[in-house]
This record gives C-alpha cells, structure tokens and sequence, in this order.
C-alpha cells in the first residue's frame, strides 16, 4: 500500500461520492456545490496522471469559471428564497435500469480488456511547454478553430442573454 | 481474490477508467432523469469530465505521447463555450415562459 494507491483512492472516493451527491441531490444548490468537489476531484486524479497544466487548467476554468456560471443560471433561474428550489426527477426507474446497466457494461469492458500499457513511458516532469509547442505545430488547426469558437460562443452568449428593446 | 486484492493495491489504467465510468454513467442520469435544464448542465459536465479522464489516463499509461492531454485541452475549451451558451438559452427561456422545467418547454417561440 504505497503513497501513490492512498491517494488515488482517496480522490476517486471522493469523485463518484460528490458526482453521485450530484445527481441524486433534491436541492439544486447542494448538487452545485458537489460538482466543485467532484471537479476538485478530478483535477486530483489528473494531478497523479502526470498532468500537471491540465490540473491547473481544471481548476481555473472548470471551478472557477464554468461553476460559478453555473451557480449563477441557478441564481437567475430559481426564486431562491421560497421553497421553488428544489428539482424533481422523472422516469426514474427506466433511467436507474439504462445508467446501472452502462456503468455495468463500461466496467466490465474496462476489467476485462487487455490494454495496451507503455510502462516505460515517463512524461516530462513539466507537461505545460511540450503542450504548447504541440498546439502551436501539429494540432495549429483545431488551436486555431477553437479560438474562432470561443469568439463565437462569447458574441453568441451575449447576443442571447441581452434583454431585448422594446418596440 | 488474492488476485482482486493485488489489483485493488497497484492502481494503473484500468482503475482510472473504471471511476471515469461511473462518473460518465451518474452523468447519463442525471441527463436523463432530472427536469431542471441546469441540473442536466451539470450532467453534462459530468459527462465530459470523465472523458477528460479516459484521455489523460490513456495519454499517460498507453499512448506514450502527450496527445490525449492536448485533446483534453480541447474538451475543456468546449465545454466551457457549451455551458455560457446553453446558460445564456436557460435565462432567455426563463424570461419568456418564467420556467427552466425541460418537460413544460416545447416551443421555440411565445
């Protein structure tokens, strides 16, 4: 039992514990709040994968932007003062049977393949400038497409959220 | 189950892709069940961050190339365009029919 397998259980704990608080919490702001520790999580588990700029990059836009967008559409969207809060579920039972049977189905695929593992494969102790000059070289093209969506999405999400003139 | 044991006490690919798994599968549900158009917003965060993990744990353990994390990368940038959008047409809908509930919404016009 070394340091590297207590930590990943750790972190793996506590990612399905707050994805699961997520999806079966009534209170849409407690399922918020879970998803910043399943993020957090996640972010640990890239940490041991060797994924240093990816963590950082995890923190930053998932938890520092994405969730607090998200907290604030509940915010906008929700009377929070009266009991409104609260969400309901429906088909519950069909979509328990379809989601335990894919979660079935992707373990017993992930346990019983043979995959193909590289153990002499070591990545550089600081991944941010070998991604950067992989970006910049030879994925130039979809770097490039993706600024162009960004620009798209920031134009877009302004145009729709703006609150139309009157008359 | 000595055999299970030695696994459970050396991590490697397929632990990470087993959580990543059970994330995407919680993710399902929570698209599939749940009437609040935010709350499948963050089904669908669910969803992409455990494909995020199956990248970066094949990039570490079996590509032997940095690639999956520069996909990664890509993920993330989507998904940070996906949720302003989708949350600037959750508060567009919100002010013209005054409900988020994805069941009541069937038109695209008042």
């Amino acid at each position: 039992m070394d340091f590297f397998t207590i930590i990943f259980y750790v972190f793996a704990v506590i990612a399905i514990a707050s994805a699961a608080i997520v999806v079966f919490s009534r209170n849409i702001v407690h399922a918020a709040f879970a998803l910043l520790f399943a993020f957090f999580a996640a972010a640990g588990l890239y940490v041991l994968l060797m994924a240093d700029f990816l963590a950082i990059t995890q923190l930053l836009i998932y938890v520092g932007g994405i969730l607090v967008l998200l907290l604030f559409g509940v915010m906008l969207t929700n009377r929070v003062i009266s009991v409104d809060i609260k969400t309901g579920t429906i088909q519950t039972l069909p979509a328990v049977l379809l989601s335990a049977a894919l979660a079935g189905m992707l373990t017993g695929m992930f346990w019983s393949t043979d995959w193909k593992v590289t153990p002499d494969f070591i990545p550089p102790e600081a991944t941010a400038s070998k991604l950067g000059e992989m970006l910049l070289t030879s994925y130039v093209l979809p770097f490039e497409i993706a600024s162009v969506v960004l620009l798209v999405a920031l134009i877009g999400a302004a145009m729709i959220a703006r609150r139309e003139k009157k008359g | 189950m000595q055999d299970f044991l030695h696994w459970l006490q050396h991590p490697g690919l397929t632990h990470f892709l087993i959580v990543s798994g059970i994330m995407f599968s919680l993710g399902v549900f929570a698209v599939l069940t749940r009437r609040n158009a935010i709350m499948v917003l963050m089904g669908i965060e669910l969803i992409l961050n455990a494909a995020n993990i199956n990248f970066i744990a094949f990039s570490r353990y079996s590509a032997g190339t940095l690639d999956g994390q520069v996909i990664a990368i890509f993920v993330i940038i989507l998904a940070a365009a996906e949720a302003a959008i989708a949350l600037a047409i959750v508060l567009n809908i919100y002010q013209n029919f005054n409900t988020v509930n994805v069941d009541e919404l069937s038109r695209l016009r008042d």
